[in-house]
């Protein structure tokens, strides 16, 4: 490693980390990266057919490289030096260990889990769906035995009829909390093509997450392809808004009312502005929206909710309880990233003045009541 | 032609003239190329960023018989001007020559848009100022454009699209920055695409609307792209100015960008001041359309978020349908901030808005 990592004293409580918390977006990895990106450790899971298939042909997603992102990370699979297990595996392999460098000193009492890397989005839409089966059952198997955690039912997106079978084949079981999407799909995600996910999750009640990054094959700006890890981790911000954008004016919400959306690791500022210029908008071109009934921020306050990390970090941070305010405290839900580099520290993350019913919310009940626990 | 100008009154940094038609444009173009454009039967190349009968394009209360309206100097500044008492105004034509997929038509058409630009509209009203247009298609030839019409000092600045072909940051394209820095020009980055790539990273949008929203995210992009690449270290007299943007998400942009520049600035060493001091120093917004907060009161928060109160240039993006009425200025913003944004802020922008005798 070229990186030195912080001697710390064991894991320690901090007083404001004493809340039990909801971690919205935790990363379960399975161990070592395999032959071909499908780590044995999924076999178990796996038709034989499907193993040989890996070990021949391999993954392949809508960008360069047999192994590794678009954009290289800033650190070894993007995350804290202190992540890798004592007994081996990559960061987010150990539930033991995840539980004792996370759960356990953090007080997370609700844990969602999101596996990334696992066949979403890859170009071979039978090889995502039979990953994404792999990959439930693997949660299932594996994971939820800590009764913290919940899983995501992971799904090959872009077939939107394998997805919807795949939710209504794990809905039955209560270990899964939400569906699962990346934000980088081949179209915009409220596009028709993928309404059979929405109508399989609304039927299930399950909360679609939508989880930054992914590889749909455009380039991640309007103007070609950046060329940075910063411009990338920072334009997800932008195919968030985007992602959200065809979702309420393509009528996703009319459609699917109790759809419930949670956006994942794409920032949350940016929403009050998008709203009100969403709606500046629809109030001049709504003859080409007949099938909106409401204002188009309208939807954000009903279906959809945001996770905090990265949290966004104004000077002074006052003003983030000021943007707050304009997206509304019950649509944010806490999370950590856990186990990447830019982790969310629960009792540093949110530096800001909050009331105790407002710390309760962000960092506990909108969670508990987006995803229908307890 | 020399002409001065009012003392005061408001400078409007985005209004668009409107080409009638290609035929307009014929004039301008040599032998080949008005040939070529007669014979192929290439009529007009309005974009989609503004359809004809679309509602964003043209006010329905400022529309001729034919449905469009700025389609000549006299009628811009009777709708635009004259009511506002403007002083100046920066005129940026949109109209799809940058998005000529042959090289040989768009700067053809490019350099033939410019010289109309001068004869039809720069020519006929001393209040007049624009935009250079340019041909975003090769760098080299963009560059010789920028010059051939700089020599004209009613021209004070430079125009590219947000949406571009490669990153605008790239290295490929700092010619274009060195030569609008060494002539005082600054780089307007407007809304409006070469349609290389969709309006959004996860593809093309449905409607209009959807496009309309997402050319705020693409703004976002390329200022990611030109901080991360450095342009503002490597061209530290250049100013950028994005116009028809949107504006109120900047705030919150920065604050994400400044996270991650906090956690990955190894990447980009180049970039040693923080994000917002730089954007706070180097780019300014056109004011309409304000993506404004719904109440007066969150309005001046939002510029509170914003850290300085000379970012924002007055535009009316006439003709563009952004504001009802006569009044361009967002409800909630203090009195004194409009002066700035107004007057002052222009002012200081553009070099050669401050040259009070301009000889053509």
């Amino acid at each position: 490693m070229n990186v030195e990592v912080l001697p710390r004293a064991g894991a320690q409580v901090s007083s404001s980390a004493k809340l039990a918390i909801a971690d919205c977006d935790i990363h379960p990895r399975t161990k070592g990266s395999g032959i071909g990106g499908v780590s044995a450790s999924l076999y178990p899971y796996l038709e034989k057919r499907w193993i040989e298939h890996f070990q021949t042909f391999g993954v392949t997603y809508r960008q360069p490289w047999e192994k590794g992102s678009a954009y290289p990370k800033n650190q070894p699979l993007a995350s804290r030096r202190d992540a890798w297990p004592p007994g081996g595996g990559g960061p987010g392999s150990d539930l033991a260990f995840m539980a004792a460098q996370h759960l356990d000193p953090n007080n997370v009492a609700l844990g969602i889990l999101n596996p990334l890397g696992v066949g979403q989005g890859a170009t071979n839409p039978l090889a995502s769906d039979a990953l994404a089966r792999a990959t439930n059952d693997w949660q299932v198997a594996e994971w939820t035995v800590d009764k913290r955690l919940k899983a995501s039912v992971v799904v090959p997106y872009e077939d939107a009829e394998l997805s919807a079978a795949e939710i209504r084949r794990c809905a039955p079981n209560k270990n899964f909390a939400q569906v699962l999407l990346l934000s980088r799909t081949a179209e915009p995600l409220g596009q028709k093509r993928y309404w059979p996910i929405y109508q399989a999750a609304a039927e299930a009640d399950l909360t679609v997450g939508v989880h930054a990054f992914g590889n749909g094959g455009w380039p991640n700006t309007a103007g070609g392809w950046g060329s940075y890890y910063i411009e990338e981790m920072v334009g997800d911000a932008q195919a968030q808004q985007a992602l959200l954008v065809s979702m309420i004016l393509e009528g996703a919400f009319e459609a699917f009312p109790t759809l419930r959306v949670v956006l994942v690791e794409g920032g949350l500022a940016w929403a009050a502005a998008l709203g009100w210029r969403m709606d500046a908008q629809w109030k001049k071109l709504k003859a080409e929206l007949p099938h909106l009934k409401r204002a188009p921020s309208d939807y954000m306050r009903t279906n959809v909710w945001f996770t905090t990390q990265p949290i966004e970090e104004p000077e002074p941070r006052s003003q983030l309880a000021e943007a707050f305010d304009w997206i509304g405290w019950d649509r944010i839900l806490f999370a950590t990233d856990y186990p990447h580099w830019d982790f969310d520290d629960p009792a540093h993350a949110l530096p800001i003045k909050m009331t105790e019913a407002q710390r309760q919310a962000v960092f506990r009940e909108n969670a508990f009541k987006a995803y229908r626990q307890g | 032609m020399s002409s001065s100008v009012a003392a005061r009154g408001p400078i409007d940094c985005d209004l668009h003239p409107v080409v009638p038609g290609l035929k307009a444009l014929l004039p301008y173009l040599d032998d080949h190329w008005r040939e070529t454009v007669v014979r192929r039967g290439i009529e007009d190349l309005t974009t989609i960023s503004y359809p004809s009968r679309n509602p964003l394009s043209f006010r329905e209360d400022l529309r001729d018989d034919t449905g469009r309206t700025g389609l000549d100097a006299g009628t811009l500044t009777r709708q635009a001007l004259d009511p506002l008492g403007t002083r100046l105004a920066i005129l940026n034509c949109l109209y799809g020559v940058q998005a000529q997929f042959s090289e040989d038509l768009g700067v053809a058409l490019t350099r033939a848009l410019n010289d109309w630009i001068a004869r039809e509209w720069l020519d006929r009203d001393p209040r007049l100022r624009a935009s250079i247009v340019v041909p975003m298609q090769n760098t080299e030839i963009a560059v010789d454009e920028i010059e051939r019409c700089a020599a004209d000092r009613r021209f004070v600045q430079v125009m590219l699209l947000v949406g571009s072909d490669v990153t605008l940051g790239r290295r490929q394209n700092w010619p274009i920055y060195a030569a609008a820095e060494r002539l005082g020009l600054p780089v307007g980055i407007h809304a409006g695409s070469m349609y290389r790539h969709p309006m959004t990273p996860v593809g093309w949008p449905t409607t209009f609307t959807e496009e309309y929203v997402n050319q705020a995210t693409a703004f976002q992009s390329q200022l990611s792209s030109l901080i991360a690449e450095g342009v503002f270290a490597k061209f530290p007299a250049l100013t950028v100015v994005l116009m028809e943007s949107g504006v109120s998400w900047l705030p919150a942009y920065l604050w994400r960008f400044t996270k991650f520049w906090k956690g990955v600035r190894s990447e980009i060493p180049w970039v040693s001041d923080p994000p917002p001091s730089i954007v706070r120093d180097r780019v300014r917004l056109t004011l309409q359309p304000f993506d404004a907060p719904p109440d007066a009161d969150s309005v001046m928060r939002l510029i509170d978020h914003m850290g300085s109160d000379e970012m924002i240039l007055f535009s009316t993006d006439y003709p563009h349908w952004q504001y009802d009425g006569s009044d361009p200025l967002p409800a909630g913003l203090d009195k004194s901030l409009c002066t700035k944004i107004m007057e002052d802020n222009p002012l200081r922008t553009y070099v050669r808005l401050r040259e009070r005798e301009v000889v053509a």
